[in-house]
């Protein structure tokens, strides 16, 4: 019963986490992004100390139940390790606890964390590896479901489906998700909760406060006839039968035991005695470090040209837009600073998922490695979007509205005055200044004298909010005239 | 059900052909099919029946005595297949002749194109096609669509001119025309025609034979068209702009088709017609329109009915129609099979339709793709038809009070990405106006490219 309890909730949770990620249409999160809230090390990032104090009262009540309800990362291996069940029946043994790996493990993360070596907090939380291979690994999957579907839906003149673009985000980021999907996948499939009681520092913390949970499975010595049946069952390996006990650091509550147990001799019951909290580790500082982008050089010419017309029809070519390169990388509205995101992001990928505009994308550099970053070669970062703002579940994107964040400059717009096409192709455009939603650019006549002259833009940085329309719209290909420079430090317009 | 069943079909097909069009979806009206035909159940036959292939009215040229079908084939919208490399499309040759055999074989019998028309393919494949079949048993009209001033010079229009002879793989033209006649006014007439002495050449040409009948198509500056008429040129022939939204109701720029055909009859010269759909838009009708034809003919289709409007003046020649698909090749040459010359009270009806299409604010645009490419790569005939297509079905809303709002906002932006890649669309439009001298419909396209991008800014915006 209590198994069959745990199972579905974790189910409900499971589903929905994974959707958040999968979900493009951005319905799902408004319904139920505090799933991504409710993550233990997202939570202590956004210091919510309400959500921490919960998750550590619930363990002291009933044991380890977020590792097998609320992480997905954790019920992620359930799933792994049941399918691999049905190959391999009893397959588990007991096993001492590695202590010395879980809390050497701990320590560096909380180095890691205190340095703000965030690729390496990113790289090992449970959250955050499940969300990169949600986003990297599913979501692809899913979105091409989504694409064959609204295939036959255009084929019947149905609006129900549209197709989106499945594109490559960052090639770091999606083999980094590749790996970590082999590695925990490997270790659930052979020992079932393995990352969860040698790596996962979330384990470990909470592992700590469930050896003096209240509710807690307990052999009853008088029934129990040694048979082992429950250590062979127990996906944590912290049954001993020999001794009948049961080591509740690394025990998640699955309820497997008890439902496996021939002779009703485990049950989940109060213990005799509980213990109290100690000081966790908090009051994080990290470095400013530079941007070391991977991308290429900035061509200084506009290779479009406008071509001879000839004959009737046709489409001429359109060369992709490259990454520019930016000295200062470009962070979402909301993430108030460069510093701040590498303080708080944990590098789940949640924002890079919901990005309806193709602008979020994990970042390639070392030092803010799958960290979102924006570029505008696919899509600008459009007025009326603040998804990113109101998943995120660190504190690395505050929430913000609307209105503030048409009023946030997080860059800065440059001229490239070679690659412009009144230059280059001696045209009319303006369509940087026809679509700059806060009017920050001019189109100023070359020579003033001439009533017919070309104009040229120019640029209110004081005005201009770095939201990229005019780099996205702008017809110099591959290297837009007019890109945006990121800011350090955000502010308000 | 059968019944039904066969229209659906048909439904679909017409459909298709807006696709061409870069349009497509239903069309709204539950279009029936074969104007009066009685006693045919879906158990007998089909409720289309056979396509009649000796009953096609002809019109007689009055110069040379040529029997012409009042249907003509223009192949300006040819199908088209991707190409094997994979590098954009290239016609379909195949379908071109299938579709050509059997426009022969029921009894069409004028064939147009241009140097310009497909990407400049549509010559050549015309050529292929037509060798198939004896020389005496069609027409070919062709142009000199020398408007690029590049080729304004009399070598290079020459060169033109002798080069459409290669592609058609004939000897002689039946048909030959001065190339859209009015766009850019006086000023192009004289850089393309009169200065350069092309116009004498041609009108050698004709003596010596290799030019049956001469004539001009026009669009535009009605300037122009006076003039042509009033100069002692004898013309065989003048294609026009003719349907009913634009008999008394020409936009701005161009010239009422009842003054053209009106002039033309007045100095006995026939008159070929272009655009009778207007560019496929009068194909499909609103929901009024449709209610008000269906009380004059349960049956009849939209399209049916312009063809009808087209052919009923007396000195029609033939009525043009570029036909993708062999569904609308049988649905005209049904209609015209024989033609039945509208009647009054028809007319009348007709007019009111007009009346309905000019409330709507549709972009003039009928596909040519003239204007094509884009040297930024817009695909402007598709974002027009898209915009269309969406105000003809009623998916236009500027107002977020709108009942149909949301419906109207996802329809419009769900079917605009389908329909249009991305970087294709209006918001990539720069203003240039590289575009603009060369649309026959004078559409100012950069103000109509950056009205449509406003409105799809503010139903992303949503408010």
């Amino acid at each position: 019963m209590l198994r069959k309890i745990r199972i579905t909730f974790a189910s409900i949770f499971f589903v929905l986490i994974t959707l958040l990620f999968l979900d493009f249409t951005g319905t799902l999160q408004v319904w139920f992004g505090w799933l991504a809230k409710i993550q233990f090390l997202p939570s202590l990032l956004a210091l919510n100390v309400l959500v921490v104090i919960a998750l550590l009262a619930l363990t002291l009540l009933f044991g380890r139940v977020y590792c097998s309800v609320i992480c997905p990362m954790g019920v992620f291996q359930d799933i792994i390790s049941w399918i691999s069940n049905k190959t391999k029946k009893n397959r588990f043994r007991y096993s001492s606890a590695l202590n010395w790996l879980r809390w050497g493990i701990l320590a560096i993360f909380a180095a890691a964390f205190v340095v703000g070596i965030s690729s390496f907090v990113a790289l090992i939380s449970p959250y955050s590896a499940y969300g990169r291979i949600a986003s990297n690994i599913f979501a692809p999957l899913y979105q091409w479901g989504n694409n064959l579907l609204a295939y036959f839906a255009e084929r019947a003149d149905s609006y129900a489906f549209y197709s989106v673009d499945v594109w490559l985000k960052s090639l770091p980021t999606l083999i980094i998700a590749i790996a970590s999907f082999a590695v925990i996948f490997t270790l659930a499939w052979r020992n079932g909760r393995t990352y969860c009681n040698t790596i996962c520092p979330v384990g470990t913390i909470l592992g700590f406060f469930s050896k003096y949970s209240f509710f807690r499975p307990q052999i009853d010595q008088t029934k129990c006839n040694s048979c082992g049946l429950c250590a062979r069952n127990c996906k944590a390996s912290c049954i001993d039968s020999k001794s009948h006990k049961i080591d509740y650091s690394r025990c998640v509550a699955c309820m497997n035991c008890i439902e496996k147990c021939n002779k009703n001799a485990i049950h989940y019951i109060p213990a005799r005695k509980t213990e109290t909290v100690e000081q966790l580790p908090n009051d994080v500082n990290s470095s400013r470090r530079k941007f070391v982008s991977l991308t290429t050089l900035l061509a200084l010419t506009s290779v479009l040209e406008a071509q001879q017309k000839k004959v009737d029809g046709g489409l001429a070519v359109i060369q992709d837009k490259k990454v520019p390169k930016r000295n200062t990388l470009i962070t979402p509205a909301g993430s108030l600073s460069e510093n701040n995101m590498n303080k708080h992001c944990t590098g789940c990928q949640l924002c890079v998922s919901v990005c309806p505009n193709q602008v979020l994308r994990p970042s390639s550099s070392l030092s803010t490695l799958m960290q979102p970053e924006m570029s505008y070669e696919r899509g600008y970062c459009r007025p009326e979007c603040t998804k990113c703002s109101e998943v995120c579940p660190t504190g690395a994107i505050h929430k913000i509205t609307q209105a503030e964040k048409t009023a946030t400059q997080i860059g800065h717009a440059v001229w490239i005055k070679a690659n412009c096409v009144v230059n280059t192709d001696k045209v009319d455009c303006g369509n940087c200044a026809r679509h700059c939603p806060n009017g920050a650019i001019q189109m100023v006549a070359i020579d003033a004298t001439k009533s017919d002259s070309l104009k040229i833009p120019a640029i209110n940085s004081e005005r201009c909010i770095g939201c990229g329309a005019c780099e996205n719209l702008c017809p110099a290909r591959p290297f837009s005239a007019i890109y945006v420079e990121g800011h350090e430090m955000h502010k308000s317009i | 059900m059968g019944k039904e069943n066969t229209n659906n079909k048909h439904d679909i097909n017409r459909r298709k052909f807006l696709k061409v069009l870069g349009g497509g979806t239903a069309v709204t009206a539950a279009a029936i099919y074969g104007c009066g035909r009685k006693g045919l159940t879906s158990e007998s036959n089909s409720a289309l029946g056979e396509v009649p292939t000796d009953k096609m009215t002809y019109r007689t040229n009055p110069k040379t005595g040529d029997k012409v079908s009042l249907l003509g084939y223009g192949f300006m919208r040819l199908p088209k297949i991707p190409k094997k490399d994979g590098s954009g499309d290239e016609i379909d040759q195949d379908t071109v002749n299938k579709l050509t055999d059997y426009a022969i074989a029921h009894g069409v019998n004028y064939f147009d194109t241009s140097p310009a028309y497909c990407e400049g393919q549509s010559e050549h494949a015309m050529g292929i096609a037509l060798k198939r079949h004896p020389r005496n048993k069609y027409f070919i009209a062709t142009k000199l669509s020398n408007f690029d001033p590049k080729v304004w010079s009399r070598e290079a229009s020459l060169e033109m001119y002798r080069n459409s002879f290669k592609e058609l793989q004939v000897d002689y033209l039946d048909y030959l025309l001065l190339h859209g006649i009015g766009m850019d006014g006086m000023e192009a007439l004289h850089g393309r025609y009169l200065d350069n002495g092309v116009l004498d050449f041609l009108l050698k040409e004709r003596e010596a034979g290799r030019i049956r009948n001469l004539g001009f198509s026009y669009h535009g500056d009605v300037k122009v068209f006076d003039y042509l008429l009033s100069t002692d040129i004898k013309w065989d022939f003048v294609q026009i702009q003719l349907n009913y939204v634009d008999w008394k109701h020409a936009s701005e720029w161009n010239t009422n088709a009842d003054y053209l055909y009106g002039e033309l009859k007045k100095r006995n010269i026939p008159a070929v017609i272009m655009e009778p759909l207007r560019g496929g838009k009068l194909a499909q009708l609103d929901y009024k329109s449709t209610e008000i034809l269906k009380r004059y003919d349960q049956e009849a289709n939209a399209a049916s009915w312009a063809f009808r409007f087209a052919g009923s003046q007396p000195d029609v020649l033939t009525v043009l129609s570029g036909m993708t698909y062999m569904e609308h090749l049988q649905d005209n040459i049904r209609t015209y099979s024989p033609l039945k010359p509208l009647t009054n009270k028809e007319n009348e009806a007709l007019e009111q339709v007009a009346q309905l299409y000019l409330s709507h604010p549709f972009v003039s645009c009928t596909a040519c793709q003239y204007c094509m490419p884009c040297p930024y790569g817009l695909d402007i005939p598709g974002i027009f038809s898209h915009y269309n297509k969406c105000l003809n079905e009623g998916n236009y809303s500027d107002n977020v009070k709108d009942e149909n709002y949301k419906k109207a906002r996802r329809d419009f932006l769900i079917g605009y990405d389908r329909n249009v890649p991305r970087l294709r669309q209006a918001n990539h439009c720069i203003g240039c106006g590289q575009c603009r001298p060369h649309c026959p419909q004078h559409i100012n396209i950069p103000e109509e490219m950056q009205r449509i991008d406003k409105y799809v800014e503010q139903l992303k915006r949503n408010a």
